[in-house]
């Protein structure tokens, strides 16, 4: 392994913003090394790190991985598309010899002896990890703003200096109509959450792919404001096993990738039967490849009309119906439908989130791991002072309202009615798949990211009831779901739209959404060095 | 996770054998009548635990059956608290029926039968010993998810040896119990035709000494309670050893709510019986290949044992109890066309006192299966009489003589006398004491003076004779 410092010029930054499609050709025609690729993206990581992407920078196990890679493909004998190519991990998942904090202190110096089975996959497959990013504590929020080592912040109108490019079709040609000035008064726009850290890192260009985790939307939220792709797969399809349990049975790895194609990629090697999570399924999507020019011939598109909801803002209405119309003119069937119990979806999570991680959350005890607060009174009052000190109030809150919900005389009120009402959101989906629609097509969120001293102002539980209206009901029901980036406000801030697809649909899914990002010409974002 | 329904299937099966229920009532001093419900945990014996890779070594050094999951490391699926089958038991709605006779309190042995409510499987807890000295707690989680049986037996025994009863049933059917059974015991007590009266728990209770001891204190404890006026507190008890007695748990009076949800990461536990043909098959696990390869339940065994050699039932309960007995009869049984009375009576009285007063196991008898046939052959067929079986039994038990019990009654010229050699003996002591017969012969006390006489030929047979034939010729030559 050298460790010379490479000189990284202009032209492998550059490289940093391109497709892993691309960027793995340079790497195996010799005109990009794994070690060169590295470098940029730790060097990037450094001049973006007033956004506060990352919570753990990994550069000795990524220069460490970059260096196998390279040799790989000096013999010729690289491992597929994702070899040598920088990778950012969400702090949830746990990685063998690197801390592993969930942004919280109870975990702060946490090192966990396994990896999760997405990261050893994404390691097999040689993909160099470069970072562990900053979520909310335990993924519990929809602005990375609660974290204990502090907020991530939106690249969009930060005061880091980038051009906004026209998309692939057309190399090189500036989009100059945006502002992409900070904003005034120090305020900033927020990352969304709670995988803020992963939308950060991959629209910051600091890595090409990001691993996330979505149980309400957490994946699909941050990529709408942040300007990149979030696909949640189908639950089942990629193993939780190092996951960092929230709600078990919504929680979902996700993926972050600036190109349709890219996330498809890395699903290609994530997803699949993993025997230390028992609600995994076998994938037959090992050789996932999208099509070239997907099509949407034959496809039936439902609009479902409960997402128009109070307080979605105008220009993302406008964008929805512009790529509806859009996609009925290229030849798809788009047809409005009704999921008539989307608005019970919030108050039922609120309830069933609760009530797992009430359960969830009994492990943070202080005495086989994390942080301990000494007591010499009793290990009851070890515990309490533990948690006290080691969960921040959101968690707390959580625990405290699931313990309610779930005690004998509440439980039949409250968390199995939530139950039943979970089934009822479910079903609403399996009608409109039964009567003929093949995807559908949502807003992710009601509005472009907001700015931190608007998102401050409302309390953690209000703001993810706002936040998650358009993405929660596709966790209750398991089915994908993939944020694509489609424009951007006025203001130059992305505006997203949402795909959903019936259960183990995810490929179908991502032709689609690769069909959309083919014809919407979403300006990209180049980071000037 | 196929072990579960072979325990399961185990003892439903067993209903199929019993029947003829005699259950007599046992009513305490003015028509109180108490009612106990077992709740028995089995540890079942399996390689690791019922979700992680990490062995269940019985015994080993604390901590050391341990791994990421018994530590509930964050992203463990599923860990960080107990699992438990609640609401979708793998077992429901079936019943035991068993014997109850301990021949130290029960002149008979007599039926029992309880509803068994449900079997769940579940993983047990870590064990935290709290040391008062030092003010510190020792955590040790080698037990930690180690996979459990919970069977949940309804309130329809009625006192300690009952219960000990049952659960040396249960403990008969799980053959392969590594570690010992822990029962838990709700016991209370009402008058037979009213509502069952307030219940106490009695917690751990790991010996079926200390379950009947259990038992049978917290019944007297709340008779007492209730005759005085009082009433019962619905607790939780542990049982103390030292003084015999149930002491309150207080720190757990108030009624624990663990708060139970559902396990998302667990999938339902499929099962299909290919018996069944409207069981759907679905790549389950079929019940019906263990229930072939099931082994005889232990009441299927005694019912076998007393038709197959007609002995008694107490015999039966006995030989079911040792596994080592059992052996031995049946070894004993197959060697020749014996009497089993004579095996039963011959093995469980002389030879077992023999090895008993030895200190010897009967798996380690030096006399063995087919040398004790031929004994019991020699006493069968008249060679021998029962004095001289005992002395055969003495001879290779304690002697440690080598030779074969035949070779040891001829070469010491212990075969029973013949009814001429007899004759003989007795004419010839007969002729030696005339004094004496002309005595008997006028005499009113005439038997003080046949006793006397049988002495004399007693002597002379050197123990070889049968007495009765003795007697009967005595009598007879008397007479002429």
């Amino acid at each position: 392994m050298s460790q010379h410092p490479i000189n990284i010029g202009g032209l492998v930054m550059n490289r940093l913003m391109g497709s892993i499609g691309d960027v793995v050709s340079q790497l195996k025609q010799r005109a990009l090394s794994s070690m060169e690729l590295c470098e940029a993206a730790l060097q990037r990581q450094d001049s973006v790190a007033r956004l506060h992407p990352f919570i753990t920078c990994t550069s000795d196990v990524a220069r460490e991985s970059a260096s196998l890679s390279q040799k790989r493909y000096g013999s010729g004998e690289n491992r597929g598309p994702l070899d040598g190519i920088p990778v950012a991990v969400k702090d949830n998942f746990c990685t063998s010899g690197i801390q592993t904090t969930c942004g919280s202190v109870m975990l702060q110096n946490y090192v966990p002896t396994y990896s999760a089975t997405v990261v050893k996959r994404l390691q097999k497959a040689g993909a160099v990890i470069v970072g562990k990013t900053n979520l909310d504590e335990f993924g519990m929020g929809s602005g990375t703003i609660d974290s204990t080592f502090g907020p991530s912040k939106n690249i969009y109108r930060s005061g880091i200096k980038y051009d906004l490019l026209l998309s692939n079709r057309e190399p090189d040609g500036l989009d100059s109509r945006f502002p992409t000035a900070a904003v005034e008064d120090e305020d900033w726009y927020v990352a969304g959450g709670s995988s803020g850290g992963s939308a950060v890192s991959v629209a910051s260009g600091s890595t090409f792919l990001a691993l996330g985790s979505d149980t309400g939307g957490s994946v699909r939220n941050p990529a709408s404001y942040c300007g990149v792709v979030g696909l949640k797969p189908s639950y089942g399809l990629v193993s939780r096993c190092g996951l960092i349990s929230l709600v078990n049975s919504m929680d979902v790895p996700g993926l972050f990738g600036r190109y349709v194609d890219d996330v498809a990629a890395m699903l290609s090697v994530v997803s699949g039967l993993d025997p230390q999570d028992a609600t995994t399924v076998p994938s037959d999507l090992q050789s996932l490849q999208l099509p070239e020019n997907p099509s949407l011939e034959g496809l039936v598109i439902g609009i479902p009309k409960e997402y128009h909801c109070p307080g979605m803002k105008k220009e993302v209405i406008d964008t929805w119906t512009k790529v509806a119309d859009l996609m009925e003119n290229c030849g798809a069937q788009v047809r409005e439908v009704s999921l008539p119990h989307t608005k019970y979806s919030i108050i039922c999570y609120s309830v069933l989130n609760p009530c797992e991680v009430a359960s969830n959350f009994t492990r943070y005890t202080g005495v086989f791991y994390g942080h301990r607060v000494e007591s010499s009174h009793s290990m009851e009052a070890m515990y309490a002072l533990t948690r006290s000190a080691g969960l921040n109030d959101v968690v707390k809150g959580r625990i405290l309202a699931g313990n309610y919900f779930l005690l004998k005389e509440n439980k039949n009120r409250y968390f199995k009615q939530a139950l039943k009402v979970r089934r009822l959101i479910s079903q609403d989906f399996d009608k409109v798949w039964s009567s003929g629609v093949d995807l559908l097509l949502t807003p992710v969120t009601l509005s472009t990211a907001v700015r931190y001293s608007e998102f401050n102002n409302v309390d953690n539980r209000t703001q993810q009831a706002t936040q998650d209206f358009c993405t929660q009901a596709a966790n209750m029901a398991g089915v994908p779901a993939v944020n694509i980036p489609i424009s951007l406000n006025t203001e130059g801030l992305p505006i997203s739209l949402q795909l959903m697809a019936p259960w183990g649909q995810d490929a179908a899914l991502l032709s689609a959404a690769k069909w959309i990002e083919q014809h919407v010409n979403f300006p990209r974002l180049q980071v000037l060095e | 996770m196929k072990y579960y329904w072979k325990l399961g299937k185990h003892l439903q099966n067993v209903l199929r054998h019993y029947s003829n229920t005699q259950y007599k009532p046992h009513l305490h001093s003015d028509g109180w009548e108490a009612v106990i419900g077992l709740e028995i945990h089995a540890h079942i014996s399996s390689a690791s635990k019922l979700f992680s890779p990490v062995g269940t070594k019985y015994g080993a050094p604390p901590n050391s059956q341990v791994g990421i999951f018994e530590s509930a490391h964050p992203g463990t699926l599923p860990a960080g608290y107990q699992i438990t089958q609640l609401d979708y038991p793998l077992a429901n709605n079936g019943r035991l029926e068993f014997i109850v006779y301990n021949s130290s309190v029960h002149k008979h042995p007599y039926r029992h039968s309880v509803e068994l409510m449900q079997i769940q499987l579940e993983e047990d807890s870590g064990k935290s010993i709290h040391d008062d000295c030092n003010n510190r707690v020792l955590v040790d989680l080698n037990r930690a998810g180690q996979p459990l049986m919970e069977l949940v037996f309804a309130p329809e025994l009625h006192n300690g040896e009952e219960a000990a009863a049952m659960v040396k049933e249960v403990a008969l059917i799980l053959t392969r119990i590594e570690g010992s059974l822990r029962v838990d015991a709700n016991v209370s007590v009402h008058r037979p035709d009213e509502p069952l009266g307030t219940r106490t728990e009695v917690k751990n209770l790991n010996s079926l000494r200390s379950l009947v001891k259990a038992v049978d204190f917290e019944i007297e404890r709340q008779l007492n309670i209730l005759e005085c006026g009082g009433s019962v507190t619905c607790e939780t008890r542990s049982f103390d050893t030292l003084s015999q007695k149930t002491v309150s748990m207080r720190d757990k009076d108030v009624i624990q709510d663990y708060r139970f949800m559902p396990e998302p990461n667990l999938l339902p536990l499929r099962l299909h019986d290919s018996l069944e043909p409207n069981c759907l098959y679905d790549g389950a696990l079929d019940i019906n290949e263990l229930r072939v390869v099931m082994p005889e339940l232990p009441e299927a065994t005694r019912q076998r044992l007393m038709k197959d050699y007609g002995i008694t039932l107490e015999n039966a309960i006995l030989f079911v109890n040792n596994d080592d007995l059992l052996n031995y009869f049946i070894a004993v049984m197959s060697c020749s066309e014996h009497n089993s009375h004579i095996v039963c009576n011959l093995m469980l009285n002389n030879l077992l006192g023999t090895l008993n007063n030895i200190n010897v196991d009967i798996k380690d008898s030096p006399l063995t299966a087919s040398a004790f046939s031929e004994i019991v052959d020699l006493q069968q067929s008249g060679k021998i009489v029962p004095n001289i079986t005992q002395q055969v039994i003495n001879a290779i038990c304690i002697g440690r003589d080598l030779r074969t019990p035949t070779q040891i009654v001829y070469e010491n010229n212990w075969l029973q006398l013949s009814h001429d050699d007899l004759e003989d003996l007795v004419e010839s002591i007969l002729s030696a004491n005339e004094q004496l017969v002309e005595t008997y012969k006028t005499s009113k006390k005439k038997k003080k003076l046949l006793k006397a006489l049988m002495g004399k030929v007693k002597e002379a047979t050197d123990s070889r004779a049968n007495m009765k034939v003795v007697n009967d010729i005595l009598l007879q030559k008397l007479r002429s």
